[in-house]
């Protein structure tokens, strides 16, 4: 294809984080273009661009979506949250610092959308079964850890399981 | 440092960590330069064609298009073995496979180079594809590299060690059986991605997704005809690699050139679908495998042939053809052996080194094929293993050294977990058990290309401030070899790992450190760590001593402070340094790994030779439903023999990934092809890898041998753990309804067919 020929960009206000940005895109931009590469999020990652593995997976009024498959403009008026704005006043979220404790963080590239995915399903259900955990997670595909890690973070993260041995020093994931 | 360890050995947090966490972390597709182009890459729609002419006329004209790059303009051959060089960047006269780079474009964004890749006009003259590897050795095929002295054979090895044939003949047990591996992907979620600037003091910059940035910065001077002082090769965090990104690939040249021709950074990111026509994945293996034992479960006799379909190029290729048959001589001591393994080019695209190297597929076939004997003599498949246990300080039918060897730990650690003993045989209809063993490098003796030079190389400076400043060329693909110099070096010095930044990967700022491949991490760059911090800590403690008025060997330090037992000298790491730096000036120490001699004495006998090797072994066990022929796996124990765990935890997240990849072979994975080359579905839908809900339950079990070589007695665990559970499973599906899985992937189709042949058979 020659391509399309290319309408105007278009003004939206995206509630990302907590600030509010306008942006400019084209209608047939992605919400996933439009956080990397017009916001400069670059924490939610693109693996397939086909809503196959879930590492773009963001926070859409709190509830997992594939930002590599959304149009930027059907956000417009909802509250985005990405990776980069899972900690708050200094400290990381509490999946976050599991991950980083047990070891679910190899190399790291599937786990923005996984720990989003993580952190939404506590918010709703803050003591899930192994199973509701592996159903949660079961849009982001990790090719490292073979999963386990991962879910037993979300069990320490929340609060059903004690890690092995606690890396004793300071981190930002210890209250102040 | 310490009597006591006070940082190796504990589950500390990776260095990295809570940036991956946060998202900080950046990977290359992360970074954008000023006046960035995007490049994409024009790919072959034939199998085998000549390439006549491409004509950039009309992409040229298209809106937004600044620079275009064909074959031609970068014609030096590269590749990753100095014998075997036979890619080009893009097509030079001719396509290999339905995928292969033809020609580039760079735009000012994605969309308009991706629209100009439609008006590339290439004439192409199609030439008969060779698909199968059958094909592509009858005499007269279609040569797919020209000229060639060997056909389409890339490379043929052929070793004998003993009489096999009179082993096989008087052995008490023998099978002889055929098996087929299919060829599988890394599919890193993360696809390759190359940033390149060429800046205005004719200075190369490229960042590219690899996992061996020193060869890059060496074929990116030989392919661009400019002096390796000129280039500079950063490895930012890379998402995921698995030996997919082990090789030189297309992107890294076409973005350098291109970036070199227009004055400005160029940035190409493969799509999901180039992640499988670029691939290096597992090889396909056609084996048939002849394996005799004496009446006391010996093994007397294995003999292999072994067919490897390639692909398109030579990529690691030599070696595979060698690793299907070298690494297969442990943990067991064999009578005798003799292997025939033939690498032959095809028009798909190129297989390279997977996880576990070209010895995943004959450990697969010998397992299963050692089951099948011992059954014969009514042996017990974890008794015949430990029977042939090949020991420790002792030399492999062909020639290696096995130093340390933890694999009866390991056997027993399954044993035990997983019941055998009590359970075997008494878990009820479509249940069972089943176990195997192996064994893998911990690196290669000897480096890819003949030198002698170190192969990891380390450089420490220390801070009055205390801050420590390692500089290190490891390249961390998400197993921690950012974290590992800082955990091997704050041992050594009696710091706070987290008061050192490590350096990473970047040919400008670190020294030579030759890649995250063989398993070799661990190995070599923790022994270059451990002598950079004993040359570190023999300054301070000198410096620390003389203040205290105490001998040097009764310093003490850990996790930043020193002291001397029993007394009260006590200062911080900071102090000491500061003592230090008065003492001796600027303090700064590098360290190196150096490669020994070892390995037999024939031509071949340095491949496969390393300088420690590590031992796994699996049971699996599993639950088949005789109707559907669908099988599960119910749980899997995984020993593995690390030599010592310099973090449990990193060590069993290498166990447990290992399992899962290994288990995704047997289970689900498979690169399949239409006759005319073309692949049938390279998605993430089509060529599925597993979810959080498919994936069974690992229980990774460390096993800790303390190599005498290692660093603190530390061997490889990322590649290891991967080879038993293929067999594993093959075994625990025989245990449980009597069919022998010999085909990857075991599809319930596969499993319900020879579950009709044995019902017939029976009847």
């Amino acid at each position: 294809m020659e391509g399309l020929p290319r309408p105007a960009k278009r003004l939206l206000e995206l509630r990302v984080n907590g600030d509010r940005r306008e942006v400019a895109v084209e209608p047939r931009s992605t919400l996933l273009e439009a956080l990397r590469y017009v916001l400069g999020l670059t924490g939610s990652k693109q693996g397939c661009d086909k809503g196959d593995c879930g590492a773009c997976t963001v926070l859409v009024d709190g509830r997992p979506h594939l930002a590599c498959i959304s149009l930027a403009l059907e956000a417009a008026g909802h509250d985005i949250t990405t990776i980069e704005g899972l900690a708050r006043g200094g400290h990381v979220h509490p999946v976050q610092d599991a991950f980083d404790l047990c070891g679910a963080l190899q190399c790291g590239f599937c786990q923005p959308g996984t720990m989003l995915s993580a952190a939404a399903l506590l918010e709703e259900n803050p003591r899930p079964s192994r199973e509701e955990i592996k159903q949660a997670l079961s849009g982001n595909l990790c090719r490292c850890t073979g999963y386990t890690k991962i879910l037993e973070a979300v069990e320490v993260a929340s609060g059903q399981r004690q890690v092995a041995e606690k890396d004793p020093r300071p981190t930002t994931g210890d209250p102040p | 440092m310490s009597a006591t360890y006070g940082v190796l050995g504990r589950r500390l947090r990776k260095l990295d960590g809570l940036k991956k966490a946060t998202g900080e972390a950046l990977y290359a597709d992360d970074l954008h330069l000023p006046r960035m182009l995007h490049c994409k890459l024009l790919r072959s729609p034939h199998a085998h064609a000549r390439v006549r002419k491409v004509d950039f006329t009309r992409a040229l004209a298209h809106p937004g298009v600044v620079a275009v790059l064909e074959g031609k303009e970068i014609p030096t051959r590269y590749g990753i073995i100095p014998w075997t060089q036979d890619e080009t960047a893009l097509a030079v006269g001719k396509v290999r496979f339905i995928g292969d780079a033809v020609a580039a474009v760079a735009a000012v964004d994605e969309l308009a180079a991706e629209e100009a890749l439609s008006l590339v006009d290439v004439d192409y003259e199609p030439l008969p594809a060779l698909v199968e590897p059958e094909d592509a050795l009858k005499p007269g095929a279609c040569l797919i590299h020209e000229p060639s002295k060997h056909g389409n054979v890339s490379k043929h090895v052929d070793l004998a060690f003993g009489d096999v044939d009179a082993a096989l003949r008087n052995s008490a047990a023998a099978v002889d059986q055929e098996f087929f591996y299919a060829g599988s992907a890394h599919a890193p979620i993360e696809p390759h991605c190359a940033l390149a600037n060429y800046d205005a003091d004719g200075n190369l910059t490229l960042w590219s997704s690899t996992q061996i940035a020193h060869y890059v910065h060496r074929e990116l001077s030989r392919v661009l005809e400019i002096p390796e002082t000129r280039i500079r090769v950063v490895q930012p965090f890379v998402g995921g690699a698995f030996g997919g990104k082990s090789d030189p690939f297309a992107l890294e040249f076409v973005v350098a050139k291109l970036a070199m021709k227009t004055g400005r950074p160029v940035k190409c990111l493969y799509t999901r679908e180039e992640e499988f026509w670029a691939h290096r994945g597992r090889h396909p293996m056609k084996m048939r495998f002849q394996v005799g034992l004496a009446q006391d479960g010996r093994i007397e006799a294995v003999q292999s042939k072994i067919l490897i379909d390639g692909g398109a190029y030579s990529s690691f290729g030599l070696v595979t053809a060698y690793y299907a048959g070298q690494l297969l001589t442990g943990p067991y001591q064999f009578g005798t052996y003799h292997f025939d393994s033939t690498r032959v080019f095809t028009n798909k695209p190129p297989c390279g080194p997977k996880r576990g190297h070209g010895s995943v597929q004959p450990r697969f076939a010998f397992e299963v094929a050692l089951d099948m004997a011992a059954e014969k003599l009514k042996l017990d498949p974890i008794d015949v293993r430990r029977r042939n246990f090949i020991g420790e300080q002792v030399r492999t039918v062909n020639g290696q050294l096995i130093t340390s060897n933890g694999f009866l730990q390991c056997l027993d650690a399954v044993e035990k977990a997983s019941g055998w003993k009590a359970r075997r045989g008494k878990l009820g209809p479509g249940r069972g058990l089943g176990v195997a063993g192996s064994m893998y490098i911990s690196g290669t003796a000897y480096p890819i290309y003949p030198n002698e030079m170190p192969q990891s190389g380390i450089q420490v400076k220390l801070d009055r401030s205390g801050r420590v400043t390692i500089f290190s060329g490891g390249s961390d693909i998400g197993q921690g070899t950012n974290s590992l110099p800082a955990y091997l070096i704050a041992e050594e010095i009696g710091c706070d790992p987290r008061d050192c930044t490590v350096v990473v990967s970047d040919t400008d700022l670190t020294p030579v450190d030759l890649g995250s491949y063989s398993s070799r991490g661990t190995f070599m760059i923790g022994i270059a760590c451990v002598e950079a911090g004993q040359r570190l800590w023999a300054q301070l403690s000198q410096a620390v001593a003389e203040h205290w008025g105490v001998a040097p060997a009764q310093v003490d330090g850990q996790l930043g402070t020193l002291f001397v037992e029993g007394t009260d000298h006590r200062m911080s790491f900071k102090e000491a340094v500061c003592v230090a730096e008065a003492k001796f000036g600027t303090l700064g120490a590098t360290g190196s790994y150096r490669t020994q001699k070892l390995g037999g004495d024939y031509r071949g006998g340095t491949i496969g030779a390393s300088p420690a090797y590590s031992f796994t072994a699996h049971v699996a066990e599993v639950r088949v439903d005789t109707e559907t022929g669908v099988w599960t796996v119910e749980r899997v124990w995984a020993a593995h023999d690390c030599g010592r765990a310099l973090n449990p935890t990193l060590v069993e997240g290498q166990i447990e990934g290992s399992v899962y990849m290994g288990w995704a072979e047997a289970a689900m994975e498979e690169m399949t092809y239409y006759p005319t080359g073309l692949h049938r579905g390279p998605s993430l839908l089509d060529y599925r890898i597993p979810t959080s809900v498919d994936t069974p339950e690992l229980s990774a079990l460390i096993v800790e041998s303390h190599d005498p070589n290692g660093p603190h007695g530390a061997k490889e665990a990322g590649e290891g753990p991967l080879h038993p559970v293929i067999p594993a499973i093959s075994n625990a599906i025989h245990d449980a309804v009597g069919v022998r899985l010999t085909t990857l992937p075991f599809h319930p189709g596969r499993v319900l067919e020879l579950l009709r042949q044995k019902e017939k058979g029976a009847c």
